[in-house]
């Protein structure tokens, strides 16, 4: 068991005829997920390294019968490539693009939310289950099938956590980036809502950083509604203050019960402990 | 992105916000001959530097003539203005807005920003204007009172009669106030603002509504398709080390500790200055080489990181992704060995083609420390740094 992706996913990449579309289609495929084929608007009708190419989303999934979608569309277009698989009412849409304008996304939201698309990002590595599949750029060799749910803002500090279970012998369930932009589709209590019915994941490892209140939110909703143990890291302790600081944040989860690191090298210690306990 | 006062007043007037009538200057000279065509009354000479509360650093004068616009101006222009914002060193003014003294009856406060929770603009309005909002908040929360705007329909009119009625307007100020705060939306969007200030909004006393002051900040994503105001940049109120760094996509912030750190991801920089300053260091920076980094940009955030001459020893942190531990290597050995590094260096990597890169390093014959997870790597650096 897993959450979001796993072995039936059937993934399609937009924008997977550019370099890093190809490139991460490549990894997934090599991870052993079942890569269906790509969008690129005016390249239907076409094969790249093997996949069929569509020039819409929707002629994609007909053709290919693709369940999720992950984005490498240029910040530009990456919104309008968000809408196109929501229009399809694709299960899952996974954007990995970085750099797209706030009030696009709260267009794209606006016009979503409540929809059937589950939006993971933008700006974010994407998601992975480990011994199974993986949409995004999270780097696959890292992983191992095991216990331990990962959610996070950040890209490189959730490889970081990845590598600590691992070095540990937990393993993880699913690893979610949700990304960390102003607007993100699926937040920290989206995705710890997924893990708390997901029997396989015995606990979860939460990575966040300074700025915005979704770190409260989280800690208020783990309080009332999360039982399994859960590790609490947050980056920027030392960033100069502003609003929204770890240490607020860090007090928050704390009083919810996580288990709060102030070092990053011990995130997979402490899953360890909570997990013999 | 950060604009001056003045700039950010010329955007609105575009849009129909009612501004003081006022001219930049660059010179004192200048300044007395705006006074003099502002009709030789009083005026109002600003300091503009990117940082709030000029006022009480004492960058904002009310003069009376030309003479007098002309000393303030003379005074201020050149000054290391220093505000709870600027930090202790200061910020150099070097153009001034002159503008034509008002006679304030009320003032009161109007922000724009993107409301995360709710995924849509918020218009927040105060009767307590010409104060900080964070301390309003904190202290007579009840006297903030917020619209939410649906992206798709904009901000509609009974919100913003709502929102006049709320600061205590009347009779033909409501009718005023709530074209104002739907010029204040249109300008917003169509610029792509990430922050839009009115602080203070003023009521004269012959009962207008004027802007007196606006900050205006921008969303750094959406500049491509706004280049007039991506020409409003002004490079002198920014690190000349991270105006060189954003030139190679490097994402540097300069701090004061003695440990340089060079890191891949935000979230990754920002762990790894945490674990410095656990281990009884302090970060010298904040330096985000990015996730598909190559060799060239290796070595140019090196020549950044070796231009604070604070920097006592340099940790390398790099969670291998996409950015490959050999690449990695070939990057740092060539930035040492064309830059002579003069100081010690610690490198924590892991990832793909780890083994590869730690080959790389181990055979150039240079002084490199390694480790082997986070932890001991801020401990060694922070003992080199020390020595």
């Amino acid at each position: 068991m897993a959450v979001l992706i796993d072995k039936n996913t059937r993934l399609l990449v937009q924008g997977l005829t550019g370099r890093e579309g190809t490139f991460h289609a490549k990894q997934a495929a090599a991870y052993g997920t079942t890569v269906v084929g790509g969008v690129t608007p005016g390249k239907g009708g076409t094969s790249h390294e093997g996949w069929p190419v569509f020039n819409t989303v929707a002629e994609c999934v007909k053709g290919t019968r693709a369940n999720a979608s992950v984005i490498f569309v240029p910040p530009a277009g990456a919104a309008d490539a968000l809408l196109e698989a929501a229009d399809t009412e694709l299960p899952l849409a996974v954007c990995i693009t970085e750099g797209i304008p706030v009030l696009d996304m709260m267009r794209v939201f606006a016009a979503i939310r409540g929809g059937r698309t589950r939006v993971i990002g933008p700006n974010c590595p994407g998601l992975i289950t480990a011994g199974q599949a993986k949409a995004g750029i999270i780097p696959g060799h890292i992983c191992r099938e095991g216990r331990v749910g990962i959610v996070s803002k950040s890209g490189t500090l959730t490889y970081e956590a990845i590598h600590q279970l691992t070095r540990n012998g937990l393993g993880q369930t699913t690893c979610i980036g949700i990304g960390g932009d102003p607007l993100i589709g699926t937040s920290f209590i989206d995705a710890l809502e997924l893990f708390a019915k997901d029997p396989a994941t015995e606990a979860v490892v939460m990575i966040g950083e300074i700025g915005g209140n979704a770190e409260e939110d989280a800690a208020a909703w783990i309080k009332a509604n999360f039982n399994k143990p859960v590790v609490g890291f947050i980056a920027g302790q030392t960033a100069p203050p502003g609003k929204g600081t770890a240490a607020e944040k860090m007090d928050a989860l704390q009083r919810a019960g996580v288990r709060v690191v102030k070092s990053p090298a011990d995130i997979g210690a402490a899953v360890k402990e909570l997990l013999k306990a | 992105m950060k604009i001056h006062e003045y700039q950010a007043k010329t955007i609105l007037a575009k849009y129909g916000v009612p501004v003081p009538q006022g001219e930049v200057v660059f010179g004192a000279a200048e300044a007395g001959e705006v006074a003099r065509r502002l009709g030789g009354g009083t005026v109002v000479v600003k300091a503009q530097i990117h940082a709030g509360g000029r006022g009480k650093g004492g960058g904002v004068k009310v003069v009376k003539g030309p003479d007098d616009a002309q000393a303030a101006a003379q005074k201020m222009i050149g000054m290391n203005l220093v505000t709870y914002q600027t930090g202790p060193q200061g910020q150099k003014v070097q153009r001034v807005l002159v503008e034509r003294g008002l006679k304030i009856k009320r003032e009161l406060y109007l922000g724009l920003v993107v409301d995360r929770t709710t995924e849509r603009p918020v218009l927040m309005v105060s009767s307590e204007g010409g104060v900080e909002i964070e301390k309003v908040a904190e202290d007579t929360p009840e006297r903030i009172f917020k619209e939410f705007v649906h992206p798709a329909i904009g901000l509609s009119a009974f919100q913003t009669r709502k929102l006049a009625f709320a600061l205590g307007l009347e009779g033909a100020q409501i009718g005023q106030a709530s074209k104002l705060m739907a010029a204040l939306y249109q300008a917003f969007i169509a610029t792509d603002a990430s922050l839009l200030e009115i602080n203070p909004l003023i009521v004269t006393e012959e009962g207008n509504l004027l802007a007196l002051d606006a900050k205006m900040n921008f969303d750094d994503n959406a500049l491509y398709r706004h280049p007039d105001i991506k020409e409003l940049r002004d490079l002198t109120e920014e690190d000349p080390l991270e105006i060189e760094a954003s030139k190679y996509s490097l994402n540097y912030i300069k701090l004061d500790g003695f440990v340089g750190c060079m890191v891949n991801g935000a979230g990754l920089a920002m762990a790894t200055m945490d674990i410095i300053k656990l281990a009884g260091g302090e970060p010298a920076n904040f330096l985000d080489v990015g996730g598909g980094a190559n060799a060239e940009q290796i070595k140019n955030a090196f020549r950044i990181l070796m231009a604070d001459t604070h920097v006592r020893a340099v940790l390398i942190n790099i969670f291998g992704g996409i950015l490959r531990c050999d690449v990695l290597a070939e990057g740092v050995i060539a930035a040492v060995k064309d830059l002579g590094v003069p100081v010690p260096i610690v490198i924590r990597m892991e990832g793909t083609n780890v083994e590869k890169g730690k080959q790389m390093l181990k055979e150039s014959g240079l002084n490199f420390t390694t480790a082997d997870d986070m932890n001991e790597a801020a401990q060694k650096v922070v003992a080199l740094g020390r020595k």
